[in-house]
């Protein structure tokens, strides 16, 4: 987005196009609701072309001619995809998707199609549980090297011992706020959920997505951001209920709105805090004191995919520090692989959006398992949205 | 073959294809949820089988999308109707026939481009860079549109004025302009002319295309969610959340049920009405 004399002023036609075509891509902000719309999967089919220059290891047709991954927009560099292609002969096709729950969803429902996917921590034992992931042939991965990561964030790509995923990158869910409107400074969610009923007042969005609204709610009163007690449940209800007359919107699509300077304050993850302050230096990232989500996003493959030879290389390939480094500075989010962090540039590893004080990562908390599955924070979600 | 068993053959054979059609896409998929929304939520998710009405009687938990819909929808019908008519009866009585066809080509062309597409380019016309910006210009400042209920019915109206515009447009271009001239020599005004001929015999076409985008609004929630901000839930919206957040299927199969009655119910309210208020007549296909 330019930082032009053009700011401010009505959309011009060039960037509405621009904005369309990124949604058609989807590309949108991780977890969007594309999947809400219904347009859900919006496939991109990567080059397909014949040009296949078989990698040594692999004979000609041994991984098939086609790999279909399941991730979230804007996560991976495209190049990754086409060299991946280009040394193969395996075409890569895209599915973006809006939620986890959307993933589970869909695996649950059968024939996904899918060869690999990114689930995020949580989901991980409830997939191993519902026996839709398989568990990981190190063997197959040389790339991969658990010596290398940090297990404060990968812990849960094993399952009972078994590793059923290995780690893409971890983040944080803060929230974004644009300075030069709401000048106060903001530490804490208690002051993101006042300032939205205050200065903030329609200019305030939450994520249409209930780990983090509720849990976010949740910290507001101290309590656990995977809280399933009733009681406590009923205090962050209330709070939404009382902040919702005051809000923007419910969406996990908050960039748009905090470019145009219709919204102020946002609930936002790791990734789209570090590309708005890019962008507009104006918008802060902030992690609230009391804590909130830590997360890691992980590769698995699912029971039922039709490509795993394929599938295993490609994973093989994405853990190679060398093709992971691009794909960090493609997406903005940390790594969890010391192997990548040498070689990742300095001015990124400085960006204290992605690599917070430890005192700020400290009091953070990984999504529980069991919130994935709750019904309870499903109708409470339902309740605050249809409030 | 008598001439009646005869009829009765041909009618059958048309209506055959469509029947298949339906009994495959519409009453089978029909009967599987009913099914489901018998049965129970699996406790990581999904179905699990189950004879239980625990789901009907659960359907108060979504009220308020039930409310939310059932005056939103009926009111953006009726919004649609009042705009529609006027310029149906532009269309169809007062224009030069030899722009008409120009006309009506406008009104279709912009079904060709996707709901979606038109309804994403509205959420940047009421943005805050928008209609706002340029009200601001013009010393309006601070003007909200976006994110709010006139948004969304606006965007209803919006998108679905054509499908109300056709059917009164055919009724009232096929009236028989005689009656008219009937009417006016038996010395009706050409008020009580309008209100007493024109509007009684375009009623069909009225009621068709009520009915039309009166079920579609009963299903909306792709208006609501891009305009409205997710602050708007319609039944539609709970839906999509139970099915692919919460992936709660019976629930949200006993709310499809639900609404499908719902509908039904409508649907043969509207029929009834239109029946006794046109005196409608049986129509045989040969």
């Amino acid at each position: 987005m330019s930082k032009s004399y053009r700011d401010g002023l009505p959309l011009s036609a060039r960037e509405f196009i621009d904005q369309l075509l990124r949604f058609r891509r989807g590309s949108i902000s991780r977890r969007h609701f594309l999947g809400v719309t219904g347009l859900g999967v919006a496939t991109a089919v990567l080059a397909s072309e014949l040009g296949l220059r078989p990698m040594p290891a692999y004979a000609a047709g041994e991984l098939g001619d086609r790999l279909s991954i399941a991730t979230w927009p804007n996560y991976h560099d495209p190049q990754t995809f086409i060299d991946f292609t280009t040394n193969t002969g395996v075409a890569v096709e895209v599915n973006v998707f809006g939620s986890n729950e959307e993933m589970l969803a869909k695996l649950q429902a059968g024939a996904s199609g899918w060869s690999l996917f990114v689930p995020t921590n949580y989901t991980i034992s409830t997939y191993r549980q519902l026996d839709l992931i398989d568990a990981l042939d190190v063997s197959k991965l040389p790339n991969y090297d658990a010596a290398a990561q940090n297990k404060r964030f990968t812990a849960e790509g094993e399952v009972n011992g078994v590793l059923c995923a290995v780690p893409k990158n971890w983040g944080t869910t803060g929230f974004a706020v644009n300075t030069a409107k709401l000048t106060k400074p903001m530490t804490s969610w208690k002051d993101f959920f006042d300032t939205a009923m205050t200065t903030g007042s329609g200019r305030s969005m939450v994520h249409d997505y209930q780990l983090t609204t509720i849990g976010n709610a949740l910290k507001y009163y101290g309590y656990s951001f995977n809280s399933l007690k009733p009681d406590e449940l009923a205090k962050a209800e209330e709070l939404l209920l009382k902040v919702k007359p005051h809000l923007f919107a419910i969406s996990s699509d908050y960039q748009p709105a905090m470019r145009s300077g219709d919204a102020w304050l946002t609930m936002c993850w790791t990734n789209d805090g570090a590309q708005l302050h890019r962008d507009i230096p104006a918008i802060d990232y902030v992690l609230g004191k009391e804590g909130g989500e830590i997360w890691t996003d992980f590769y698995a493959i699912p029971k039922d995919a039709p490509n795993k030879a394929a599938a295993y290389a490609l994973l093989n390939y994405l853990m190679d520090p060398k093709v992971a480094v691009k794909e960090h500075i493609a997406n903005g989010a940390p790594s969890t692989d010391a192997r990548v962090n040498a070689l990742l540039p300095k001015d990124l590893l400085d960006n204290p959006i992605l690599y917070p004080a430890a005192d700020l990562l400290a009091p953070l908390e990984f999504g529980a398992a069991a919130t994935l599955t709750d019904p309870a924070r499903a109708e409470l979600m339902a309740r605050f949205k249809s409030a | 073959m008598s001439s009646a068993a005869r009829k009765r053959l041909v009618t059958a054979l048309l209506l055959a294809p469509a029947a298949v059609w339906l009994f495959l896409f519409l009453v089978l998929p029909f009967i599987a949820i009913v099914v489901f929304s018998l049965g129970e939520r699996a406790p990581a998710g999904g179905y699990q089988p189950a004879l239980t009405l625990a789901q009907y009687a659960n359907l108060p938990a979504r009220a308020a999308a039930f409310w939310n819909t059932l005056v939103l929808a009926p009111a953006g019908a009726l919004a649609c109707l009042l705009i529609a008519y006027p310029v149906a009866y532009y269309l169809a009585i007062k224009v030069l026939p030899q722009r008409r066809l120009l006309l009506v080509a406008l009104i279709i062309i912009p079904f060709w481009t996707s709901l979606l597409i038109r309804t994403y380019a509205w959420m940047y016309i009421l943005g805050g860079r928008g209609i706002p910006a340029f009200l601001e210009l013009v010393g309006l400042p601070d003007v909200r549109l976006i994110n709010t209920p006139g948004a969304v019915l606006l965007g209803i109206v919006y998108g679905y004025l054509p499908l109300m515009i056709l059917p009164i447009y055919i009724s009232l271009e096929r009236l028989d302009r005689r009656l008219l001239e009937a009417s006016a020599d038996l010395g009706a005004t050409p008020f009580s002319t309008f209100f007493s001929v024109t509007l009684r015999l375009s009623l069909p076409g009225m009621m068709t295309g009520f009915s039309l985008v009166l079920i579609l609004l009963l299903g909306e929630y792709l208006i609501p969610t891009l305009l409205g901000g997710g602050k708007v839930f319609f039944i539609g919206n709970a839906l999509v959340d139970l099915f692919l957040q919460s992936r709660n299927w019976p629930f949200g199969s006993a709310i499809a049920v639900a609404l499908v009655g719902i509908a039904v119910v409508l649907l043969l309210a509207a029929n009834r009405i239109t029946a006794r208020l046109s005196g409608a007549r049986q129509v045989d296909l040969l």
